[in-house]
């Protein structure tokens, strides 16, 4: 008899059922993240006089508050956000877990020093009380985002209850243009299927385009799922995934990386497996995108004007435009390549990787910064590679500020703010109404897109100075 | 440790008429590193219910007098997207809020109200449309929830039934603690860890 076709998701979420109830299953977690932010977790359960289940099994570094001026904790003023950086190390300790400290080289966003360290592997389940745990599905593992009290639960018996999500596959084929990247991709599916469109689902990204990506795009990609409204978003591992994985310090070496390929090798979708949905995207038609709202499916190509909310498809986008513009304080009809900025940050779980620093270095060579620009590298590993690179000379010489690792202006609760009123072309994940500090107005675009808006002080289509360089 | 339960509630319904009400609308990030214990009803969409200078807009919904003692949120679609802070979930529960209508809720979000003893129900679009038109004509206007019967009653009289998992719901009538439930399947996640250690000895 043969089995039915299976997808990637439903492979690996069959591999990790401990037992079943009531509609409910309840997963088996491979590698559980840590964050600054998890601190509240652990005081849930040493109220409770539990103990980790698996230390072994659970991995973190603080990013959230740390300071990006230095690696000198004791510089961050807010003593609730000192309490919170110093808490993670602490808990380390009492708990025996491993955690990449604000001095240690290998600290950095937990959703890039996972990949980068080898601890995200195909085929695995991941957690992280974090939204944007969805970057690692980028590998071929199943990986969520939780909140603090899963996080507790996680911590205790190394499991989750979890309902099985359905699952959409967007396949995306053709060549992508110079100058559009793996943000753009992604900005255009949530453009295409809307910020809710992925609820209730794991997607996979399949097709050549995403194929032709290096990994580092694929992390984009899966990054922003959650801003598309899914949990999970998941590649299929190939042979680009195991180039990545090689010798990184925690994937697996000699026999047991054998023993790993042969359980990786099995893991992509069997062909004729169904999904729940199907949605296809073109990428050789794809532009750089830009937002221009407040949700992240308001995106629209850097060629385009700002959209009419007096033509929005139905009632309740069009009040979500109408709020979205005036937060904003743009016009419709406004082509979206004259809306100057105030700043630029280009950092972010969504694009603060070595291959991100150099699109943007690549537009920014031989160019100067015309507003305050920030380059915030996602780990301080990545950090001395660009050093080694020279790639903080070209930014210093063009004026940008070069930072030390952590989340930074993506989300503001380190104090790193954009501040209130000013504009902000930004390489990060949310657009949302105060993101990035308080009346502060977001332009998400990729990491060229946003060197380009640093050296003209507009959105500006990169493709243009690409051509002359 | 007891969960907080949910059997049924008879409250004043506020309406929120803006789709993708993200958790940074609900609770802006700076105010996240605040203890739990200290309370956070005082941040509930702060930057929308506060101006600058820590005075109320009085336009916003609970600002107005007949909402301001709202227990039930009224929401728009894809309620509580973004950001997994479960925050979000203290700031409503600790303001005074126990359940939020929408036609769709963000994952994590719908997932979070659960464990603090808070309900959030999914209803058909057009029956949400129908009862915030009835709370906005009438402001003060109550919903009651019957979460045992799975029921929302409108202003008007209308039953509106609401679905929702089995697990989840005994869960909530019943104020499981989930850690304390799964920890008493700790030989079935030991007999997976036994097998899985043969199968990913690299872990």
């Amino acid at each position: 008899m043969t089995e039915a076709p299976r997808t990637l998701f439903d492979k690996i979420w069959d591999r990790h059922k401990v037992l079943e109830r009531d509609g409910h299953t309840l997963i088996y977690i491979d590698r559980h993240l840590i964050h600054d932010g998890s601190n509240q977790a652990f005081r849930l359960l040493e109220e409770r006089g539990l103990k980790l289940r698996r230390p072994d099994r659970t991995f973190g570094t603080p990013d959230h508050y740390v300071p990006t001026s230095s690696r000198d904790p004791s510089t961050i003023t807010d003593p609730d956000a000192r309490d919170m950086v110093a808490a993670i190390e602490r808990n380390a300790r009492e708990h025996h877990v491993t955690v990449f400290g604000i001095r240690d080289p290998r600290q950095g966003i937990i959703h890039v020093v996972g990949p980068e360290q080898g601890l995200t592997q195909p085929g695995l389940t991941m957690v992280c009380g974090d939204s944007h745990t969805s970057t690692h599905g980028a590998l071929g593992a199943l990986a969520f985002g939780i909140g603090a009290s899963e996080v507790a639960h996680v911590m205790a018996t190394q499991s989750l209850w979890q309902r099985r999500p359905r699952t959409m596959r967007i396949t995306v084929d053709g060549r992508l243009a110079p100058g559009v990247f793996a943000k753009d991709i992604i900005l255009a599916i949530i453009a295409r299927i809307g910020a809710a469109g992925g609820v209730g689902h794991a997607i996979e990204y399949a097709g050549s385009a995403i194929r032709g990506l290096s990994v580092e795009g694929r992390l984009t990609v899966c990054n922003m799922s959650i801003e598309a409204g899914a949990r999970a978003g998941m590649i299929a591992p190939d042979e680009t995934t195991y180039r990545f994985l090689a010798g990184r310090p925690y994937a697996p070496k000699g026999a047991a990386w054998d023993a790993a390929m042969a359980y990786w090798r099995g893991l992509p979708s069997d062909d004729g497996a169904a999904f729940d949905r199907e949605v296809v995207i073109d990428a050789a038609g794809l532009a750089p995108m830009v937002t221009w709202g407040t949700s992240p499916e308001h995106a629209a190509p850097i060629t385009a004007t700002v959209p009419d909310p007096a033509r929005a498809p139905d009632a309740d986008r069009r009040a979500g435009w109408e709020s979205a513009l005036a937060y904003m304080d743009l016009k419709p009809g406004t082509p979206i390549d004259q809306i100057a900025m105030d700043r630029v940050f280009i950092g972010s779980c969504t694009n603060s990787r070595i291959e991100d620093l150099r699109a943007a270095a690549t537009v920014v060579k031989g160019r100067k910064a015309v507003i305050p620009s920030w380059v915030v590298p996602g780990s301080g590993l990545i950090r001395r590679q660009a050093e080694a690179e020279g790639l903080d000379a070209v930014f210093k010489a063009a004026g940008f500020e070069w930072r030390e690792a952590g989340c930074s202006m993506c989300v503001g609760m380190n104090g790193d703010t954009v501040g209130a009123g000013k504009r902000c072309a930004s390489t990060s994940n949310r657009n949302f109404a105060g993101r990035q500090g308080k009346g502060a107005r977001t332009h998400l675009v990729s990491p060229a897109m946003a060197a380009a808006a640093a050296v003209t002080g507009r959105l500006t289509d990169v493709r243009r100075l690409l051509t002359g360089a | 440790m007891r969960m907080e339960k949910f059997e049924t509630l008879d409250a004043v319904a506020a309406p929120i008429a803006t789709p993708n009400i993200d958790t940074d609308q609900i609770v802006p990030a700076r105010f996240l590193s605040r203890p739990r214990e200290r309370g956070y009803g005082g941040y509930l969409f702060h930057d929308l219910r506060f101006d600058d200078s820590g005075a109320e807009k009085p336009d916003f919904v609970l600002n107005q007098p007949a909402w301001r003692n709202a227990r039930i949120l009224l929401a728009d679609w894809n309620f509580g997207c973004g950001s997994s802070r479960e925050h979000a979930v203290y700031c409503l529960h600790d303001y005074g809020f126990r359940a939020v209508i929408a036609p769709s809720f963000g994952d994590i979000f719908f997932g979070n109200a659960f464990k603090n003893g808070f309900l959030p129900v999914v209803l058909p679009a057009d029956a949400v449309a129908d009862l915030r038109r009835q709370i906005t004509e009438k402001p003060g206007a109550r919903i009651a929830i019957d979460l045992a019967r799975q029921t929302v009653t409108a202003p008007s009289g209308a039953v509106h039934h609401f679905d929702i998992d089995p697990f989840r719901k005994q869960c909530l009538l019943q104020g499981v603690d989930e850690i304390a439930f799964t920890l008493g399947h700790g030989d079935a996640i030991a007999a997976f860890e036994q097998r899985q250690a043969g199968e990913v000895s690299w872990l």
